[in-house]
């Protein structure tokens, strides 16, 4: 393998990672890990030498979620959270699972943002050229899908914690 | 304080570091005196470790067979869809692998080592020592997964407890990377793979953007121990790592 291939080879868990908190579908994740890495190989000349490697990929994997989740949307209705299990479990199991499911409820747009910067911890800039938005775009788009997600888990805690004292 | 006022936006800056030192210490001054604003820092804070708590396991899984099989098809230019380019392409590279000795491998696994360093340290949680009995397990399924008995050196003398590990794909063979962390949050690596049957080698050396990496082969087993800090520290605990793992 290049060095090329080698340096992608390590990017996957990391690529893994972003794609199933774009998607919650761990076969559709890989898929999109697999298309990125094939894409990313016929393309590697666009890579500047230096570059963010793991920026670059990020942002050639949101094109092709982007690409595919307007094709399912199409053909599905909320089929999003399909693999989300029920929130019966307790601890950081219950807060891992709300978390997702939360995740999982945001616009396309305010999960990638939030992914990208809070999870993926990509600088401001980075992210705004992996979503091909202005700076500025990222820091407002942030702060609300923040807000938002917010809203969601503490809606999600404040459900499981009910449930658990009906289970009681 | 002449500077601009702090806005959310500033809150959330501050908490993804995204902010020089200047405007930093004017958040931090602003955050002293209002309490609620602290109050919102810390909602930030949380919300990223749970999105962490929620999808920081996946790091860990076994990588599908079939993403590495994507990165090793290339590597075989006379497989099935492949063209005149391809081929005279994997000439070249099997011709200029010709010749090289195991040291060009070597430096190669070090640059692997570190670009994996910085890619899986960067993350600020804070994860939690892997208990003993863990540890075996891991260490057993890294094994399996190299297809040759390794070990987790015990770095508590050094003042590193073992955090964790994981499998990546390397060119060849999988690679096992072991992460060890000091009680003030320093990061070492120590990657193994399996060397074949290659001649012992002395320490070396590489460095890039302030990380280093110590480099070596030890009968079967190539390691390398990456960490940002001062060299002859970093090898002192090369030597200690060496001692152990020595058959």
């Amino acid at each position: 393998m290049s060095d090329f291939g080698d340096a992608l080879a390590l990017q996957i868990p990391r690529l893994r990672r972003y794609a199933r908190a774009l998607t919650h579908d761990a076969g559709w994740a890989d898929d999109l890990v697999q298309d990125t890495l094939e894409r990313a190989l016929r393309r590697r000349w666009l890579f500047r030498l230096n570059g963010n490697l793991t920026a670059w990929l990020f942002t050639i994997l949101y094109r092709l979620y982007l690409n595919e989740a307007a094709r399912r949307r199409a053909r599905f209705v909320d089929a999003a959270d399909a693999e989300l299990p029920e929130a019966t479990a307790t601890g950081d199991v219950a807060l891992q699972l709300d978390i997702r499911r939360a995740l999982a409820e945001l616009s396309e747009e305010h999960r990638s943002v939030v992914v990208l910067v809070g999870l993926e911890q990509l600088s401001y800039q980075e992210a705004a050229e992996g979503l091909d938005v202005p700076l500025g775009t990222v820091m407002s788009r942030l702060a609300r899908a923040r807000q938002h997600l917010r809203a969601l888990l503490s809606d999600k805690t404040a459900a499981t914690s009910a449930h658990l004292t009906r289970v009681k | 304080m002449n500077s601009a006022p702090i806005g959310e936006i500033d809150l959330h800056a501050y908490v993804d570091g995204q902010l020089d030192a200047a405007r930093r210490a004017d958040v931090e001054a602003f955050l002293a005196l209002h309490p609620e604003a602290a109050g919102e820092v810390q909602a930030l804070r949380a919300q990223n470790q749970a999105l962490h708590l929620g999808y920081d396991g996946i790091l860990n899984e076994p990588v599908p067979l079939r993403l590495g099989q994507v990165l090793q098809r290339r590597r075989r230019p006379y497989g099935i869809a492949a063209g005149l380019a391809w081929l005279v392409c994997g000439l070249a590279i099997g011709w200029s692998a010709h010749g090289m000795g195991p040291q060009p491998a070597m430096r190669s696994f070090a640059r692997q080592a570190l670009a994996a360093h910085v890619l899986y340290t960067v993350e600020k949680r804070h994860p939690v020592e892997v208990p003993a009995e863990q540890e075996a397990h891991l260490v057993a399924w890294l094994s399996k997964r190299l297809d040759a008995p390794i070990r987790a050196p015990n770095l508590q003398p050094e003042g590193f407890a073992l955090l964790g590990g994981r499998l990546l794909p390397g060119g060849s063979a999988p690679l096992a990377q072991l992460m060890y962390q000091s009680a003030t949050g320093e990061r070492l690596t120590l990657m193994v793979k399996r060397a074949g049957q290659v001649d012992e080698t002395g320490f070396k050396v590489m460095e890039q953007n302030g990380t280093s990496v110590f480099y070596w082969i030890d009968r079967d087993y190539g390691y390398a121990l990456s960490g940002s800090m001062d060299r002859s520290r970093l090898l002192a605990i090369a030597r200690a790592v060496d001692a152990q793992l020595r058959h």
